[in-house]
């Protein structure tokens, strides 16, 4: 465990001196502010449209309005963001040569490569934390059901730990960052694409089964509030394996 | 402390090194030394872990390399060729992560990070960031970070590549203090680094050990026989072909000035006085004529240019 912090510690360092997480960070949460603030405005001609046609203030749902488009243009903002973060994970420690260092410690594989997942996991959900600030805000003017609020974030912390796994075994394949993180951009897109291809192929088992691989299927229902074990049991394996496969390859290339 | 039992290791079709048989004694220093890619640090990464050997057994201190990584990895401090640095941070703080990863604790930690700034002079630089360090101190560092956790075996890929003359001798000094309580092997192609400070150097040629013994045990060695270099003013062009037919002369090397000849003949059979009449008596000029001692360079240079002949 000492060992995993020792990584993680370092990794968190090694963030912070680079400028990657600054701009990282001050783009995810340009954009998301920008798309929640276009939202409050969609809603705002929403509303006084609706008085015009039934005379009277209407009750408008800030959920419907306001949430739940932003959190889906969320999940294209962090498929664009975080492969950033990760795409130095390995291929860098192999470019400078420091892989030598790590794997020739007294430390398990596992935990460099949990070290440095959650490292920049840690990173992800303090920019998430930070958009926080956009809920706060709305709950001073308005009033909105805080549940699926929650819900919609626990489903972007889920899956932007899918696609940071998944940005992690991309690094791990290359030494080149920019491959890496193009790697990861391709993978998560032809992941997220899955949805579609699984509903032209039908309601069969096939078609369902190629649905359910893709994340945005699982995503949606967290947005709109539905937590079920089944969604979570699949960001979380899906992370898992993710993980998994970077552990293999990184040792791979010792035998070779 | 260290058991190397016909490691081989392949890389497909090519094999990096070749049934490679060694052991290391407890406070010894060891030098490997060969040409650029002759293996030393195919083998010196197999020791560390790294990278497991094809076929073959490999020990240190007890604990097999492939089997109890961990236990070896604890005992082994490692440079490799490229010393491996993260840029972005400080001194202090890389060999303050060196140390945690090692498994020191934190009263460990801080005696041990004195005792190498003490040792490699870092105090000046340690709160400076790594990337804008100079080469030989950026060497110091990745020396450091292997003696951070005072291991019982020391593993050095070049030990003094990119420093300076001074810094040369300095880190010579430190390995030989080394020498007693510590394991020490490092690679080197410099010879006079190797007789510095190594009680047995081992030469790697292609993959494989051609010789394993003292510096001054090699050289003796190889004293079975004698040299004399022969410079003549206008040699015959089959003039290396006639030596050859002298009586006693075991080979004959031609170096790259013209008229000159490395003549190689059997321990206790001087011909010099033969040499100088046969040169003479054919009118070619006889300019120079001197008995030629072998160094450690000599016999680097016979043994993996020439590996069949040193028996």
């Amino acid at each position: 465990m000492t060992s995993v912090n020792a990584i993680l510690a370092k990794e968190l360092r090694s963030y912070f001196v680079s400028p990657v997480v600054y701009v990282v960070g001050a783009v995810f949460l340009l954009i998301f502010g920008v798309l929640s603030y276009l939202a409050v405005v969609n809603a705002g001609t929403q509303a006084v449209r609706m008085m015009q046609i039934q005379g009277a203030a209407a009750q408008l749902n800030l959920n419907d309005l306001v949430f739940r488009p932003t959190f889906y243009s969320a999940a294209i903002v962090i498929l664009l963001v975080l492969p950033i973060l990760t795409m130095r994970l390995f291929a860098e420690e192999r470019k400078l040569r420091t892989f030598e260092l790590l794997m020739t410690s007294p430390i398990r594989l596992n935990e460099v490569v949990i070290g440095k997942f959650l490292g920049a996991y840690l990173i992800f959900l303090g920019m998430l934390a930070l958009t926080g600030i956009v809920p706060l805000i709305l709950s001073v003017f308005s009033s909105f059901d805080w549940r699926p609020v929650l819900t919609g974030y626990l489903g972007l912390a889920l899956m932007g730990a899918l696609f940071l796994a998944t940005g992690l075994f991309a690094s791990a394949l290359t030494e080149n960052q920019i491959v890496a993180a193009f790697l990861s951009f391709g993978l998560l897109i032809l992941v997220w694409l899955l949805g579609a291809l699984g509903s032209v192929l039908g309601d069969n088992p096939i078609g369902n089964t190629i649905s359910y691989l893709s994340f945005i299927e699982h995503y949606d229902r967290l947005v709109r509030g539905l937590v079920d074990t089944k969604d979570l049991i699949y960001y979380v394996s899906g992370m898992v394996l993710m993980l998994f496969l970077a552990h293999r390859v990184v040792e791979s290339q010792r035998w070779r | 402390m260290i058991e190397v039992q016909n490691i081989t290791k392949r890389y497909g079709d090519f094999t990096a090194i070749d049934r490679v048989t060694f052991t290391v004694d407890k406070g010894e220093v060891l030098a490997f030394l060969g040409p650029n890619g002759a293996g030393k640090t195919t083998a010196m990464r197999i020791l560390t872990c790294f990278m497991p050997a094809t076929e073959g057994v490999a020990r240190v201190a007890g604990f097999d390399c492939f089997d109890q990584p961990i236990e070896v990895k604890r005992r082994i401090g490692y440079l490799p060729e490229h010393p491996p640095l993260y840029q972005e941070l400080t001194v202090t703080e890389y060999l303050t992560f060196v140390g945690r990863i090692k498994g020191m604790g934190a009263e460990d930690l801080r005696s041990g990070l004195d005792r190498v700034m003490e040792r490699l002079a870092l105090g000046d630089v340690r709160h400076r960031l790594i990337a804008n360090l100079s080469r030989g101190y950026q060497q110091r560092v990745g020396l450091a970070q292997a003696l951070l956790h005072d291991p019982p075996v020391l593993i050095l890929d070049e030990p003094t590549l990119g420093l300076d003359p001074k810094q040369i001798i300095e880190i010579r000094e430190l390995i030989k203090s080394l020498a007693g309580s510590h394991t020490v092997i490092l690679s080197t192609h410099i010879l006079p680094e190797a007789t510095a400070v190594c009680q047995r150097v081992v030469i790697i040629n292609n993959g494989r050990i051609v010789a394993v013994d003292s510096p001054e045990g090699l050289s003796a060695r190889l004293r079975q026989s004698e040299k004399i270099r022969v410079t003549v003013k206008a040699p015959p062009a089959d003039l290396a072909n006639r030596f050859r037919a002298l009586p006693g002369i075991l080979s004959v090397f031609e170096p790259t000035e013209s008229g000159a000849f490395l003549l190689e003949y059997e321990l206790g059979q001087d011909r010099r006085d033969e040499l100088a009449r046969f040169v003479v008596d054919n009118g070619w000029g006889l300019l120079e004529l001197k008995t030629v001692s072998m160094t450690l360079e000599d016999v680097f240079l016979r043994l993996t240019q020439h590996e069949e002949g040193l028996e």
